[in-house]
Formats: structure tokens, sequence, C-alpha cells
């Protein structure tokens, strides 16, 4: 369970770190601690994998990667979890779960690869699909985005 | 939009491993070879263009004690703005994309419970008239990383 403060910092950290010189005094400020106070615990959250990332979130279609394929496998269950390990470990590889199948719905492993074109995306999987044996596949690109936002805990 | 090499060299440094030090914009220009209030500058254009959503904490949402789903919705193309403005009103969707399939809208819910995640699809059914949904929560998470090679964007406009 999460305490109180950190909550209270997760609040802070979610709204971005402000543009000043010494930003984590600025917060600490907010939060009635000390600077040195708080950058331990904003270490202590990255050390324990609360925090995954600290740093720049980025709107990727602007940097000119404007391909990105959603990647669906449909592995046999009990090499699900081997295969997941191989394709997570392909640089190009952003995100890679194994969910569960459901009725027309035959995919268990999603990944997710990032392109500057669709053939670049294409030409990935396919290299992919070689390097697991895996020949059930289907890439789903995105044509549109609809939303795109950064998750605010603890706000209700 | 173009994005000179400074800007890329300061998007690589930043995207991950932010410095925790009392003055990290005057570190990252230590490492750039220019100003603290350069620094500073760059990444406040960066976020006026779009270009940098947010500087701050990705949060691993399982362990901050919330869970979550990928959902996938068949939506009728003339019905697709009435259905995202339903779905997109959920603050706990926080990503939500067409995508090529019959299964044409793709969202992902982040919920503090399962039963949250229940109503909250429920609600969803109900208010958008679908009953053919995808819910496709996660059973192993193998990685999850969003780290570019910046310097491998050749057409960035």
């Amino acid at each position: 369970m999460l305490t109180e403060l950190e909550k209270q910092i997760i609040r802070e950290l979610q709204q971005g770190l402000p543009l000043v010189v010494r930003p984590y005094l600025a917060l600490a400020k907010k939060l009635s601690l000390s600077e040195d106070e708080l950058m331990a615990k904003i270490n202590e959250m990255i050390t324990s994998g609360l925090i995954r990332r600290f740093g720049a979130a980025m709107h990727h279609q602007k940097l000119g990667y404007t391909a990105n394929a959603m990647v669906v496998w449909d592995v046999p269950d009990e090499l699900a979890a081997d295969t997941g390990r191989l394709l997570a470990g392909m640089a190009e590889v952003t995100h890679c779960y194994q969910r569960s199948r459901q009725s027309g719905w035959p995919y268990n492993l999603f990944t997710v690869i990032h392109g500057q074109t669709q053939e670049q995306c294409e030409e990935l999987a396919a290299v992919m699909a070689e390097k697991i044996g895996i020949p059930n596949y289907m890439l789903l690109f995105s044509t549109t985005e609809l939303k795109k936002s950064s998750m605010q805990y603890f706000v209700d | 939009m173009s994005v000179e090499q400074t800007d890329k060299q300061l998007l690589h440094l930043i995207q991950s491993n932010f410095p925790v030090v009392p003055r990290p914009f005057a570190e990252i220009g230590k490492q750039l070879g220019i100003s603290e209030q350069e620094v500073l500058k760059r990444i406040a254009r960066l976020q006026q263009k779009g270009i940098i959503r947010r500087l701050g904490a990705l949060f691993d949402s399982r362990k901050v004690g919330y869970t979550g789903t990928l959902c996938a919705l068949q939506v009728a193309e003339a019905d697709i703005d009435r259905v995202a403005s339903i779905v997109n009103s959920y603050p706990g969707i926080t990503h939500n994309y067409l995508r090529n399939h019959h299964y044409n809208m793709w969202f992902t819910l982040l919920a503090p419970s399962e039963q949250h995640i229940k109503e909250i699809l429920t609600e969803i059914k109900q208010k958008t008239g679908l009953t053919d949904i995808l819910i496709l929560p996660a059973i192993n998470i193998f990685k999850v990383r969003v780290n570019f090679n910046l310097s491998e964007v050749q057409h960035a406009d």
C-alpha cells in the first residue's frame, strides 16, 4: 500500500516538473518536504519500479515515427511465455503482452512496433515471425489517434 | 515539423533517466554543451510544439495499485465520432486508436479496481448501444518501454 505522502508525490509528478532552475525545490515546497527528502523519495520510487520512466513523454508521430503497428500473434499457450520473452528482447518492440483469448479472437501475444512506414513495419513483423517460428499473426495499424493522454492517479 | 540536431540530442537525453539533482537542467546543459537557460528554453518550446507531452514520471500502474485492460469495439464508420466522445470521456481511458480491422476502435482502460473496470465497460455498452466488445486484460507483461533512438529519425516533419 502506498502512503499518503507517496500518493501526494505521484499527484505532483504526474503533472510534470515545473520548468524552473530548481524544479525539485519548487515541488518539495508544495509537499512540505525538503528538496533532499523529495529527491530521495523519487530515487526510491525509481529503484522500486513504481516510477517506470522518469523523463519526457513525447508525441512520437511528430518525430517521424508515423506507422505504429500492433502485431498480434496466435501462439500455443505452452510457448507463450518463451515467445513473449524472445519478442521482448527485440529492440524494435516497445510493448509485449500476453492477453487472454476470446471467442472470435484467437490472438494471445500482443506486440507494438514503431516504424517510419507501414512497409517497414510489415518487413519487421516478417522477420519477427521467422525468428519465433509463428506464422499466425496480423498487423493492425493505427489510422487515427483518437486519444493519447497520461494517466492521472488518485484524482477522484 | 523539423526537429534540429540539438533538440534531437536533448530529447534523447531527457526521455528517460532525467537527472534527480538540485539543478537538473544545468546537468543536461553540461552534457550538451549549452547553458541551463538554453535547456529550459528548448524544453519549453518543444512542449509548446506538442513534441514533448509532459516532462515527469510515468508510473507502473500495477504498482500504483491500479488495474487495466485493452478493449476493442466494432464501430460503424458514421458512428465513430459519437462513440469516441463517449469512450474518451473517461479519464482512465488514456489511449484510443482507430485500427484497420473490423474491431476498429482500440482503447486502454485503467482504474483502481476490477469492479471499476466492469462498471465503466457496462456504462460504455449502455451509452453507445454497442455490445460486441473484446476485453483483453494482460496475463503477462514482457516489455513496456517507449525509448526511441532519435538519431535514426530521418524525416522529422
